[in-house]
């Protein structure tokens, strides 16, 4: 993983490249500008899901509203993993630091869109009935698999400040190596929870191969280079 | 030919107009409440009101089972002929041509032959029954089917003694059915009952719901129903009869033999591999809709258990 200096000298390469590219990668503009734009787009999954509750409930939602509820905030859950986990391969791709200024946010999002998944599951669809959602976590692997996966997220967010990152040093990036599991077995939930059609979590699963798959390419050519 | 209907019920005498409008009006507080408590605000008002609105039934004998919305009937159900979303049936199955119809009738039987869909239906009363559809994927409705049942229609053919078994498939039309153009599914979707399941008086050979034809997207122009079994069992657009000795194949456990059997009987006791069965969401009953125990054979264990004496419904399942 490259440290700091090699992150601000990729940042410096495309200051020198072009006029525009500074104005728009600049740390300013990514804190002022870009990062509460990408904020509000990351809520309007939410938003649109909220439209679709409150103003004309069973007509958008459809007969089974507490299924299409958890559907929508499952996908978006697992949508946020792939985003967090794709702004490294990113980085390697495109040459610039900025993407991975904003996989902090989308992890995060990852976390609520997940939380708010099982609180729908907890709420809405079980009603607080412990003995039949403790029989669905501890018998059903596809429910293990995703609990245990909110499980790990836990541990991710609260650490995800900079304070908690700065304590836990080189720790911190042991730890948040979590998110690789985190996302297999996310993926994993949604296979094994389809019915007939793998079409789409398939999908998934190739976008996971390939951000992974990035990212050990770049390790190998980086421990390559120094021995040559 | 002029369909017989048997007892004229409207559908406005099924479902009493205030409850679609109570209905409406409950749906839409409720939701609005609902917003309010995904954010993080308490719901108390709207429990409340869920408890008085006369939204789902509550008392579980037949004569007191008040059916879904004809909108919930036709915009919700499985049907991968037409697509695998439950709303692609009612999206995509407008193409669909219902007549003319016939059905090929074959096996071990006297009577056998291809017949047109008023030779099938012409010489019966159509009957009004108002049934639980509890599908494998726990989810149900109560839906008024209008039909004929099934054991009369088939004595019509004569099977003989070593008819075991009654074997039913579905129609095969890609050019109309755009879900048969994926290969989720091996097509014809194909199903079949005991002699006896067939026989039976609940089981109906179903022409319509809430007084008009049935939809193209719940099974147009003939499907079964079979009340005390999951969904999946109550094939649609039936084309073939046919009478075996043998127990037929059927599309789901070919396709999940694991998860899906033969018998498929709703039984709570019975968890299929991946969720529950002991209870089932209630479709129509909005977003406080409370979950509700899932009963033995559907509710309908007092007609039917004894089909089954001395058979191991766990392994049978």
């Amino acid at each position: 993983m490259p440290s700091r200096s090699q992150v601000s000298i990729q940042a410096s390469t495309c200051v020198e490249t072009s006029r525009g590219c500074r104005f728009l990668v600049s740390q300013r503009a990514i804190n002022r500008f870009w990062k509460p734009v990408v904020f509000v787009a990351c809520l309007v999954p939410l938003a649109v899901l909220m439209l679709r509750i409150s103003m004309i409930a069973q007509f958008t939602l459809g007969p089974n509203p507490i299924e299409a509820i958890q559907d929508q905030l499952g996908i978006w859950g697992l949508r946020f993993i792939m985003l967090t986990l794709a702004m490294t391969p990113l980085r390697y791709a495109i040459g610039q630091a900025w993407p991975i200024r904003f996989r902090r946010m989308f992890g995060l999002f990852a976390f609520t869109y997940c939380s708010l998944h099982f609180l729908n599951y907890l709420v809405l669809d079980h009603r607080f009935d412990f003995p039949a959602i403790i029989e669905d976590i501890t018998d059903r692997t596809f429910i293990t698999i995703g609990f245990t996966a909110l499980l790990a997220l836990i541990p991710l967010a609260i650490t995800s400040t900079n304070n908690w990152r700065r304590k836990l040093g080189r720790k911190w990036v042991t730890l948040h190596k979590l998110v690789y599991g985190i996302g297999a077995a996310t993926c994993w939930h949604f296979f094994a929870s389809a019915k007939k059609d793998l079409t789409e979590p398939l999908a998934y699963i190739a976008i996971l191969t390939v951000l992974l798959g990035a990212r050990i390419m770049h390790d190998a050519r980086k421990s390559r280079v120094p021995a040559a | 030919m002029l369909i017989k209907r048997a007892a004229d019920i409207k559908s406005s005498e099924i479902t009493p107009h205030q409850h679609f409008v109570n209905r409406r009006s409950f749906i839409r507080t409720a939701s609005l409440a609902g917003t309010g408590m995904l954010i993080g605000t308490g719901c108390s008002e709207a429990e409340d009101q869920a408890a008085q609105a006369p939204v789902t039934p509550t008392v579980d004998t037949r004569t007191d089972l008040l059916p879904n919305s004809l909108e919930d009937i036709t915009s919700y159900n499985n049907f991968y002929e037409f697509g695998l979303d439950k709303g692609d049936p009612a999206k995509y199955s407008k193409n669909f041509e219902p007549r003319p119809w016939s059905v090929t009738v074959d096996g071990e039987a006297d009577v056998t032959g291809t017949f047109d869909y008023d030779a099938i239906v012409g010489p019966h009363t159509i009957e009004e029954r108002i049934y639980r559809l509890r599908c494998v994927e726990a989810w149900s409705m109560i839906v008024p089917w209008n039909g004929i049942p099934l054991g009369d229609l088939l004595k019509r053919f004569r099977p003989n003694s070593r008819a075991k078994y009654v074997a039913f498939e579905t129609v095969v039309r890609p050019s109309q059915m755009p879900g048969q153009r994926r290969g989720v599914l091996d097509f014809p979707y194909v199903e079949g009952l005991t002699i006896e399941e067939a026989m039976h008086p609940l089981t109906l050979m179903v022409t319509g719901v809430y007084g008009i034809d049935l939809p193209n997207q719940n099974g147009a122009p003939l499907r079964l129903i079979v009340p005390w079994k999951y969904g999946f069992k109550s094939i649609k657009s039936i084309v073939r009869i046919s009478f075996t000795e043998t127990e037929p194949p059927t599309t789901w456990s070919l396709a999940a033999p694991s998860e899906y059997g033969f018998y498929a009987n709703v039984n709570p006791e019975v968890d299929h591999p991946r969720w529950s069965q002991a209870s089932e969401r209630v479709i129509g009953s909005g977003l406080f809709g409370k979950r509700q125990p899932t009963l033995m054979f559907n509710g309908y264990a007092e007609q039917v258990a004894s089909l089954y004496t001395g058979l191991d419904l766990r392994r049978n399942f």
